[in-house]
């Protein structure tokens, strides 16, 4: 198997580092100030909307957008040098494949763009197309492949070369349930080798499966970054959320509601509540101002809790 | 409900600069061009180069002469251009037909001793003292426009020589004249002289196509005389050149369909730079475009008999130089345009405009002397006159020198612009 060249592995380096990036497109700031680190044999998650900065992120990282300020180094070694580029790995969003050759002849050509000889070549393509479950296929055209499958053979071709450090952007973006979880069992087989992985979704149940640590990022900068339980205890503390729909003017139930401290989304009343008790009183409440309950329910904070609760917008927006 | 289409579908073609200039620049280039060569403009119609050699020097040949210098038509050369302003040597025999061969000149006349004892044709001694015509056989139209326009000169620069032969001819078959009538025939010739020496007799008007044939010319080709096809190899040539730029700007497209998926940017995240990168795919174009040709010349052997495994040198100097300025150009345009469809466009429009100013729709010879010129600016034309070069003329690899060094100038000017600009591709 072809391993990357070598390239200072200090304790003190990590697979990656990043200090204070920023990228503007025009009058836009896309990445504005980042600042994050992965650690070695990590999954960390960059969770946010389409258009938040995570893509620009990761190009940054790989070399294909020239940031206007701010440091990047894999392994301790900048990110644009030969060492870096040999021990970071890349699966963009997009289909990046030859469609007119085979899995296996997609495989040797971006093996040997990687620079990998003729003996590494072969077993390290052996080992990506067992890893993606694409050995009966090897000889398919990429563009007769299912979108799973093509998905998947992408995945392949970015770490082909088996970096230390992948950047995966969205891979799982436009496949069927069934294809999503095999896709998430080869990212689990590759961390369990020690493979660093920098993981960008706006699917919170991606993160919260996949990634120790998340990073939630908006229009361009790092809001809250920990694991799923320190991002919630740090925005709710122990604290629950009620939602509760109501029956009437929409006027009313959302002056009635802001009054309460609370916020609609989506026609849906939500608060914030220290104890399950406080529950039986907000509904009474309601009543009061002549407000008709159609139902309620009681929810531990998540990710996507998280999001609106830093950003006022939901994830998906 | 038609309003709406006809809204929709004319705000998408204003918007489609491709389309707009195919659909309007094109057709009005073309037709400019084709115009322009065949539409009879008097001041464009492009003029016959002669190579004139007088050996005889006598007032009859330097009357000829004269008369030939006379015509708007010719394009007259005595000696070779001068270097360095030194004034070459005139033409010989053999120094024109040398000029012929190496295409300096689509047909040379050659006026030999003893033309002035007898420069008319009109009994049985026609053939004695005729003049030497060596034609380009590639030129078909050359040879037929000098004869022409040396039996127009000869009827009205040489008056007097024509009445004397007829003088002779009259007294060879009807007997000698009266001392009285040679008197008034002698007393005619000298005024025909003295108004031959004054250009009383110049005007174009005064020639008549009645006497057509008077001088005898010999006509030989001096090159593709052995030829069986003369303008195959220049079709194979002019035909392959042409579809070698569709195919390499068509080839160097799939950088666009790269970018557009996104391989490109993964292939740059490797070790793979934008510098080698292009180059590959010029090394590839360039290939492809030897292959597509070495399969037309093959074709034309093949089916033609076009004398391919004679030149193969030359083919190969030749086919490689071609492909290497086709493969840069289509790598330029790619470069230049962002979808597959500008490309399409852009390269559907230039290569046609190229390939007719450059002489793959027909010869350059046909063309106005400022479309001849302006022919060399395009890959087309240097690559058919090396091409016919080889395989016409038969010269030796060395004489290629011209044009494999301007084509293989081509191939790197626009290969290093191309590199240039694809720096877009390169970094946001």
């Amino acid at each position: 198997m072809a391993s990357a060249p070598p390239v200072s592995d200090s304790s003190a380096s990590f697979p990656l580092q990043i200090d204070t990036l920023v990228k503007r497109f025009g009058m836009i700031n896309a990445v504005d100030g980042v600042s994050l680190e992965v650690r070695a044999g990590e999954c960390l998650g960059l969770l946010g909307p389409n258009g938040a900065g995570k893509s620009t992120a990761i190009r940054a990282i790989v070399g294909r957008v020239i940031p206007d300020s701010g440091r990047i180094t894999i392994f301790g070694a900048p990110a644009d040098s030969a060492a870096a580029r040999a021990a970071l790995g890349w699966v963009p969003q997009e289909l990046a494949v030859y469609p007119r050759l085979t899995c296996r002849e997609n495989l040797v050509a971006f093996g040997r763009y990687h620079g990998l000889s003729s003996s590494q070549l072969a077993d390290s393509v052996a080992w990506c197309l067992e890893w993606a479950a694409l050995q009966d296929r090897a000889g398919e055209l990429a563009r007769k492949l299912s979108g799973g499958m093509k998905r998947r053979l992408n995945m392949a071709a970015g770490i082909i070369h088996r970096p230390r450090i992948v950047l995966m952007d969205e891979p799982t973006v436009g496949v069927d349930p069934q294809s999503r979880n095999r896709i998430f069992e080869m990212i689990e087989v590759m961390r369990a080798a020690g493979t660093a992985v920098v993981y960008t979704t706006h699917y919170m149940e991606e993160a919260e499966r996949l990634c120790d640590r998340i990073a939630i990022i908006d229009h361009g900068r790092i809001i809250a970054t920990g694991t799923k339980e320190e991002l919630v205890r740090n925005a709710f503390a122990t604290r629950s959320q009620v939602f509760a729909r109501f029956v009437g003017s929409a006027d009313q139930i959302a002056a009635w509601v802001a009054s309460r401290g609370g916020r609609m989304v989506d026609a849906t009343a939500e608060f914030t509540v220290a104890r399950s008790t406080e529950i039986a009183g907000l509904l009474d409440a309601a009543a009061k101002s002549g407000l008709e309950l159609e139902d309620v329910s009681l929810r531990r904070p998540n990710l996507e809790s998280v999001f609106l609760h830093l950003t006022g917008r939901e994830l998906r927006e | 409900m038609i309003l709406p289409i006809l809204h929709t579908a004319m705000v998408s073609l204003r918007r489609d600069r491709a389309a707009l200039a195919l659909t309007f620049v094109l057709p009005i280039a073309f037709f400019s061009i084709f115009a322009s060569i065949f539409g009879g403009q008097r001041d464009t119609t492009p003029k016959v180069t002669l190579i004139l050699v007088d050996d005889d020097r006598s007032a009859a040949s330097q009357q000829l002469v004269r008369g030939l210098e006379r015509e708007s038509s010719l394009s007259i050369l005595l000696r070779p251009p001068s270097k360095d302003n030194s004034v070459a040597p005139d033409y010989t025999e053999a120094t024109a037909e040398a000029a012929v061969k190496a295409g300096g000149a689509p047909v040379a006349l050659i006026i030999p001793k003893g033309f002035g004892q007898n420069p008319i044709a009109l009994g049985p001694q026609a053939s004695q003292s005729g003049l030497q015509l060596l034609n380009d056989s590639s030129d078909a139209i050359a040879p037929q426009i000098v004869t022409g326009l040396l039996q127009k000169a000869a009827m009205t620069s040489m008056p007097a020589s024509m009445a004397e032969e007829r003088m002779k001819d009259s007294e060879r078959y009807l007997g000698e004249l009266t001392p009285g009538q040679r008197n008034r025939m002698d007393s005619y010739l000298a005024d025909l002289r003295v108004r031959e020496k004054s250009g009383a007799l110049d005007s174009p008007s005064s020639s008549s196509g009645a006497f057509s044939g008077v001088i005898p010319v010999h006509e030989r080709a001096v090159v593709g005389q052995d030829k069986k096809s003369p303008m195959v190899s220049f079709y194979a040539a002019a035909i392959g050149v042409m579809f070698l730029l569709f195919t390499a700007s068509g080839s160097a497209g799939t950088l666009l369909d790269e970018a557009d998926s996104g391989t490109l940017d993964r292939v740059l995240s490797s070790h793979v730079t934008m510098t080698s990168l292009l180059a590959g795919k010029l090394t590839y174009n360039t290939l492809l475009a030897f292959l597509q040709l070495t399969v037309m010349f093959l074709w034309a052997w093949a089916v033609f008999h076009v004398d391919l495994f004679s030149h193969i040198p030359g083919f190969i100097v030749m086919g490689l130089c071609t492909a290497v300025a086709v493969a840069a150009f289509g790598m330029l345009l790619a470069s230049l345009c962002h979808t597959r469809a500008q490309l399409g466009a852009v390269s559907t429009l230039l290569i046609l405009i190229m390939s007719s100013v450059g002489g793959s729709m027909f010869p350059r010879y046909l063309m106005p002397s400022a479309m001849q010129k302006a022919g060399l600016f395009t890959i087309n034309a240097w690559a058919i006159d090396g091409f016919t070069k080889v395989f016409w003329r038969d010269q030796p690899v060395t004489a290629l020198w011209p044009q494999v060094s301007v084509l293989l100038a081509i191939g790197i000017v626009l290969f290093v612009i191309a590199r240039r600009i694809a720096r877009r591709w390169e970094f946001a």
